[in-house]
């Protein structure tokens, strides 16, 4: 009988910023695949990265509209990991830190995301065999 | 004892961070522990066959395992033939496969 793990991963960036967010996204992925259960902590710019009101826009340079353009939205993409999870039978547990949302104001999440305190990320972590935090510069 | 996974990010000819974690992963081997570079986004480009390198070919002769994300390599247009001997291709669920044996992951 394999063991289940779970892991968390602590993320800081801003959507629509840095590599590391997609990096962030295929890790969660992998571990998933893996039949992990996943904790992921975001924090400062990361609480926006389940925004709910993240609209694509059309792209005028490229003659596109809105749906041509299809632009890839970060809440989009963690709806379809917690759909992942689900179909792998596993959970991803996302908390986004209550203080950073409120100051930048993105308190209206998809569904499935949580607010929580830093308290959060030190269970998170104490439950875990393995942390990994991916900080911004 | 678990060993120690250092992910480095960042093109070592912009930051000067990666030659700190190059040799953060010599130190943890010479301290007796299990290390591991993984080097992803710009950190790949340290791999090109032409590049000047000589940090990174320490930590090559010190037989540390050193691994480069597949996908990272792939968005640069780095071939496996264009890569320097010593380091491997890998997929990031390298990363994931260490944190699940325990091991530290620390990410630059």
């Amino acid at each position: 009988m394999t063991t289940k793990h779970t892991l968390t991963f602590v993320l800081m960036d801003a959507p629509f910023e840095s590599a590391r967010t997609t990096t962030a996204f295929r890790l969660l992925h992998a571990a998933l695949d893996r039949g992990c259960d996943v904790n992921v902590f975001a924090y400062e710019g990361a609480v926006a990265l389940s925004f709910a009101k993240q609209v694509g826009h059309a792209n005028a340079v490229h003659g596109r509209d809105a749906a041509q353009e299809d632009h890839p939205l970060t809440k989009n993409w963690i709806a379809a990991l917690m759909a992942h999870a689900h179909e792998r039978g596993a959970d991803l547990n996302w908390v986004n830190c209550g203080l950073c949302v409120d100051e930048r104001g993105v308190g209206e999440t998809i569904e499935n995301v949580r607010r929580g305190s830093p308290a959060d990320c030190w269970k998170m972590a104490q439950q875990s065999i393995a942390t990994l935090v991916i900080p911004t510069k | 004892m678990p060993g120690y996974l250092l992910i480095e990010s960042r093109d070592p000819f912009e930051s000067a961070g990666a030659a700190r974690t190059y040799e953060l992963a010599i130190q943890l081997r010479a301290a007796g522990h299990d290390v591991a570079l993984f080097l992803v986004q710009n950190g790949v480009l340290a791999v090109r066959s032409g590049a000047r390198r000589a940090e990174l070919d320490k930590v090559i002769r010190t037989q540390i395992e050193v691994l480069a994300d597949d996908f990272s390599l792939r968005e640069r247009g780095i071939s496996s033939a264009g890569m320097i001997g010593g380091v491997r291709a890998a997929p990031i669920d390298s990363i994931v496969e260490r944190m699940t044996s325990g091991w530290n992951a620390l990410w630059h």
